[in-house]
């Protein structure tokens, strides 16, 4: 019968779950280590999220980038110099395809094909159970290990009130492709992310009315302070080791030099330090409430017929209602205990990427930081490939390894002082967590 | 230790962009070989390649393309400027450097994971390079070291007969740029240890045979070595021997 197949031993080959950008940077950095790599792809193309073609791509016409091109490109493959300082999801897909195609990955990519489950075997080895996207047979197939990049931007975070009562249109983000869905409606979008002001920021330029709604006051950081990206000059901060609390000064004073006082435009009021919230970086959203085409609302307390009501009392009646309220990961096929998943849904990885108790299972591109992914997804892969590797060459430098991570202390690679929210689970500071990657590098090279 | 994941520099202040002139000669049909990126060193331009070695290994079957460094670079500018080249070719490239273009691939090789690298007749210690300068080409070298500008002679780049038109061709180096090349930290180790062969000519009046060893050493080989030949390989009457030697090496290389 079809459901017994047999199990083909693909003996030290890799397996790498998804093609996005961290698949992609997995795939080469482990055949760089000398892996043979089968990655799976449930779609037929790469690039993942960026892919607009994709079913669970976010992305929507007008998606920029949020860090500026040096922050953001992989560190040993520079996105095209003549490129604007923010390029849009259309040039960042093809920067992806680019990279595919120059180092060869697609030759090990099995496109179409999507992972059903992935269990240990025991002796650090794992059968990986795959079948066509279409449906079809499944096939089992062992590997020596398995490093998932699946993404964590395509499950979309449920809203927190009921919106079963109501009757207008509601879609989440994930689905808004285009701003001619906004054109002439009454808009009310919900969430202070990145995408949720993006997001209020076309509707202000397309819907006759907008009304965004966030839980608290952000810190809108500018795209552009003192003439350069804004996280450019973050970094040169960085650059300087200006102590937190300083940054946190300097952060405060820039704002009100520039933007001001929020709250005089209607906006809330943070209720926390800069630098303990994922970076909102969006100049026109304010320009946009003090020219009176978004009108900043609370938080949601209730939807019912055709109206919203507010933490306030306030009642507005939208005809379309955007819910930016971000995305969980999942991983469908792994059961919780193999990623220390707790009842939240929230992964325990060291460093974000190595699974605790399963030295050859790694989760690489899990992470959000003041800068671009690529980089962080880039290091977090030479890192798991390198250790990969020390374990088959030098097992005992591995175990040295392995109980010397376990002592480094959580607050150096991963921030503690964040607004607590399923938001900032994985967000770390973009230089302290390479700090941390570089010092695991190095601890796996040094010369024993 | 963390330098080569912590990049403030290109963080903070980028290099800025500018057009640059890359000369090409493409093999008819390509065979998806990959491509080989030529990098010339102070006073020189991608012209010396298009001279005779792009045309031959495109004829080898090897798109070949040879970068003119930029005006008013530095070593830092000079090596964003090779990756951004070989970067944007379609295939993961074959990097090579001759003299002090040598050094700029050497760096390049720890920002880019190359396929393989050659380096020609390298210039990659700044210090003994200005010594044999000084002694061959005092009147050249003399003005650099005083804020002018660096300029090379006949006699040190060229065997007994070199067309005139190749030494009419070479350009003065501003001494700025000239220092940050002979000042610079030694090259990191490459990323995605590619095979690296260094090539030169014991009859070398810019490079010492002593150079050449340690070179070579540092990445672990001997030089493979032309008797005979002035510095500047490509453009020596016998510049056809390197260049073979070069795709023998890569074809052996590309094939293990």
């Amino acid at each position: 019968m079809h459901d017994t197949p047999e199990i083909a031993d693909r003996h030290d080959a890799v397996c790498v779950v998804g093609a996005g950008a961290s698949g992609l940077a997995t795939i080469k950095n482990l055949r760089e280590q000398g892996f043979s790599v089968d990655c799976y792809e449930r779609e037929t193309s790469v690039g993942g999220a960026w892919n607009w073609r994709h079913d669970r791509s976010p992305v929507y016409a007008g998606t920029h980038l949020i860090s500026s091109r040096p922050l953001t490109e992989f560190p040993d493959f520079p996105m095209p110099d003549d490129w604007p300082d923010y390029p849009d999801h259309t040039r960042v897909l093809t920067y992806l395809e680019r990279y595919a195609e120059h180092f060869a990955l697609r030759m090990s990519i099995w496109f179409g094909t999507e992972v059903v489950s992935v269990t240990p075997v025991g002796d650090g080895r794992w059968d990986v159970t795959t079948r066509s996207t279409g449906g079809g047979a499944e096939r089992v197939q062992r590997y020596a290990a398995v490093v998932v990049a699946n993404g964590h931007n395509w499950s979309p975070k449920p809203l927190s009130v009921d919106a079963s009562a109501f009757r207008g249109r509601i879609m989440h983000a994930a689905a808004y492709k285009d701003p001619a869905q906004l054109r002439g409606r009454k808009v009310l979008v919900i969430g202070g992310g990145n995408t949720g002001c993006d997001i209020a920021v076309e509707a202000a330029q397309q819907a006759t009315t907008v009304w965004h709604s966030t839980r608290r006051g952000y810190w809108y950081a500018p795209k552009y302070v003192f003439g350069r990206p804004a996280d450019q000059v973050n970094a040169k901060l960085l650059q300087l080791r200006l102590p937190l609390r300083v940054r946190q000064w300097l952060y405060h004073r820039t704002v009100r030099l520039t933007i001001g006082d929020v709250t005089r435009y209607g906006l809330p009021a943070p209720d926390h330090r800069p630098y303990e919230s994922h970076p909102v970086v969006n100049s026109q959203l304010v320009y946009y409430v003090g020219h009176g085409r978004i009108t900043p609302v609370p938080d949601v307390a209730r939807l019912e017929g055709s109206t919203v009501e507010f933490a306030d009392g306030r009642r507005v009646e939208p005809d379309l209602v955007v819910t930016a309220t971000g995305y969980l990961p999942r991983f469908e096929f792994l059961a919780p205990e193999l990623l220390d998943v707790d009842e939240e849904g929230k992964p325990d990885l060291h460093l974000h990427a190595f699974a605790r108790r399963h030295p050859t299972l790694a989760v690489v591109g899990l992470v959000q930081a003041d800068g671009g992914l690529f980089p962080l997804a880039h290091w977090q892969s030479v890192a798991v490939a390198r250790w990969l590797r020390l374990r088959d060459t030098d097992p005992e430098r591995a175990a040295l390894v392995q109980q010397k991570e376990s002592t480094r202390p959580l607050r150096s690679w991963t921030r503690l002082h964040v607004v607590p929210s399923s938001r900032h689970w994985f967000e770390v500071g973009f230089t302290n967590y390479l700090r941390a990657l570089g010092d695991l590098l190095d601890r796996m090279e040094a010369t024993s | 230790m963390s330098s080569r994941l912590l990049r403030f520099e290109d963080w903070t202040s980028p290099v800025p962009p500018v057009r640059r002139e890359v000369f090409s000669a493409l093999p008819h049909p390509d065979e998806g070989e990959p491509p080989l990126l030529f990098v010339p060193g102070l006073g020189h331009g991608g012209w010396a390649f298009r001279e005779h070695w792009l045309g031959h290994a495109a004829s080898r079957g090897f798109a070949a393309y040879a970068l003119t460094p930029r005006e008013r670079g530095s070593l830092r500018a000079y090596v964003h400027d090779v990756v951004q080249v070989a970067a944007g070719l379609p295939r993961q490239t074959v990097l090579v450097g001759h003299g002090t273009g040598a050094l700029v691939v050497a760096h390049a090789l720890a920002r880019y994971p190359a396929r393989a690298a050659v380096l020609a007749a390298p210039v990659l210690h700044g210090w003994p390079a200005l010594g044999a300068a000084l002694r061959v080409n005092p009147l050249g070298t003399l003005p650099a070291l005083v804020g002018g500008a660096l300029t090379l002679s006949r006699k040190q780049l060229f065997g007994a007969d070199a067309p005139e038109a190749h030494v009419e061709r070479l350009t003065r180096t501003p001494s700025a740029v000239a220092r940050s090349l002979f000042t610079a930290p030694e090259p990191a180790d490459p990323v995605g240890s590619p095979p690296v062969l260094v090539v030169g000519s014991p009859d070398d009046r810019v490079v010492t045979r002593k150079a050449l060893d340690r070179t070579a050493a540092r990445y672990g080989g001997a030089p493979l070595l032309f008797p005979g030949m002035g510095h500047d390989l490509m453009l020596d009457p016998a510049w056809r021997d390197p260049i073979d030697a070069i795709l023998d090496w890569l074809v052996k290389e590309l094939a293990g």
